[in-house]
């Protein structure tokens, strides 16, 4: 079957622009979540979020696409700009219909959203701006980049929670084996905003800690809830034989994937996550003996940490296996989390090093191998990456080394 | 309130303010008789550019009315016979 390989990655992420200062900060363990800056949140109960900073998106896009881009559509329209730069790709050479768009979204452009319904309730329709009519969709990502590429392959959104960004690079590696040359694929999300705020509190999953170092403490004993991030990661997925044909560095394959959905709750069933892993282990032809790291979840939600932690221990066993959430330090990121992850996996295979779980103290009851602290170097050929989205979600994506 | 008959110029800084300019054209060249599509709007480049001349002169332009005026000269026109009957 058509190998789908990574040749470029686009990172815009709270502790990083591009793919190396992103890399340099997640090795370095630095933490990038502080207080919120984008609005006064001084009213909210939670007050800390992973904010993308510096980004000015006038210094990155033409004056036509501004207003008319929700701010998660800009990072999502730069971020695949630098991916395509990376893997050495230039659209305007390729056949048009060879090259598609797949990205996942959890909210949409809320920023957008909220000020267009400000202008709604407090002037009057027509001074709604016309870009309203999709600057909000979910699927407004996958279009822009699309039109800015003049990408007119198989073009889709995947609309998941945070395991979307695992679903939409799946989605990409299935357009790879129809035949697509190139799919832009991954995932953006941004809505540190007072709509998107008030949307994100009402899971009952945010953190409301003040401290910067306390607030995201998933596999602790303190873990009571995860710190909103925006940003996320573009990546290049292509078809091995023509990248190969066409001399592209490949980060690495898009190996397995697996996907399931939780029981209902109260049915007393497992949840799904340990048989997501499985599943995208046996596609990837792997055992688990075969995967050098996993990139986890993270909920910081006590019960969904031991949900995970029970996943991993069952299929890896106890400490069986380098455990990380370098999340920890942007915070979770919505559907652009684990395109971002996916990206960390690929750099550690690369350079033989795994990114810490900063702030971590380690429950002993779930006995895993959390890297905290600092960076650890080890040979990693593979990497397993899990994320759940709100409401039962489970996705677990397997990257490993090329062959060549 | 803005009034009196809208310029060109008016009309390049709403189109600016609206929808940005496309890199490749010359907005503060001759474009009266340049059509949008030329210079880079799309129909909601020229529905959101309308909806602000709209709000600041106190007119209203049927839809049809501003996608069928194709050029800067026709839009103009179009405008200013509203602002007559204003």
């Amino acid at each position: 079957m058509t190998v789908a390989v990574v040749t470029g990655l686009g990172v815009t992420s709270p502790n990083g622009l591009g793919v190396d200062n992103f890399w340099s900060a997640a090795r370095g363990g630095a933490n990038a979540i502080a207080e919120i800056e984008r609005f006064d949140a001084s009213g909210y109960p939670a007050k800390l979020a992973g904010e993308v900073r510096g980004f000015v998106a006038d210094e990155h896009l033409p004056s036509r696409l501004i207003p008319q881009t929700d701010r998660m559509t800009q990072l999502a329209l730069v971020a695949a700009d630098w991916a395509l730069d990376d893997a050495g790709v230039r659209p305007e050479q390729w056949p048009e219909f060879d090259m598609g768009v797949v990205t996942a979204s959890s909210s949409g452009g809320f920023e957008f959203g909220q000020g267009e319904l400000k202008n709604l309730w407090s002037k009057g329709g027509q001074y709604v701006s016309a870009y309203q009519s999709f600057a909000w969709f979910y699927a407004v990502n996958t279009g822009q980049i699309s039109i800015r590429h003049g990408m007119r392959g198989a073009g889709s959104v995947v609309v998941s929670g945070q395991s979307g960004g695992l679903d939409a690079i799946a989605h990409a590696r299935r357009q790879v084996r129809k035949g697509a040359g190139l799919v832009v694929s991954g995932g953006m999300d941004g809505s540190i905003c007072p709509w998107g705020w008030v949307a994100q509190l009402g899971s009952g999953m945010v953190s409301s800690a003040t401290d910067e170092n306390r607030a995201y403490l998933p596999f602790d004993l303190r873990a009571a809830g995860h710190v909103p991030a925006e940003g996320g990661a573009m990546l290049i997925v292509e078809d091995a034989q023509r990248a190969r044909a066409r001399g592209a560095r490949v980060y690495g394959v898009i190996a397995g994937y697996g996907s399931t959905f939780d029981p209902k709750p109260g049915a007393g069933r497992e949840p799904g996550l340990r048989r997501a892993i499985e599943i995208a282990l046996a596609d990837a032809g792997m055992e688990a003996a075969d995967i050098d790291v996993v990139f986890a979840d993270g909920a910081a939600i006590p019960e969904l940490d031991s949900v995970e932690a029970a996943a991993i221990r069952d299929v890896f066993g106890a400490a069986g296996v380098p455990v990380t959430a370098p999340k920890t330090m942007t915070g979770r990121l919505c559907s652009g989390a684990a395109p971002l992850d996916v990206a960390a996996a690929l750099l550690a295979i690369r350079d033989g090093v795994i990114p810490p779980t900063v702030n971590v103290v380690p429950a002993d009851g779930y006995d895993l191998d959390l890297v905290t602290t600092t960076a650890r170097n080890a040979t990693i050929d593979a990497a397993l990456v899990l994320a759940r989205g709100y409401g039962g979600f489970n996705s677990a994506m397997v990257v490993c080394r090329s062959a060549d | 309130m803005t009034t009196g008959e809208i310029t060109i110029d008016d009309l390049r800084a709403t189109l600016r303010q609206a929808a940005g300019q496309d890199e490749a054209t010359d907005l503060d060249g001759d474009i009266f008789d340049v059509t949008f599509a030329d210079l880079g709007y799309d129909s909601l480049a020229l529905l959101e550019t309308a909806a602000r001349i709209e709000r600041e002169r106190g007119i209203r332009l049927a839809d049809s009315t501003i996608v069928e005026a194709q050029t800067p000269r026709a839009l103009l026109a179009a405008i200013n016979a509203q602002l007559v009957l204003a």
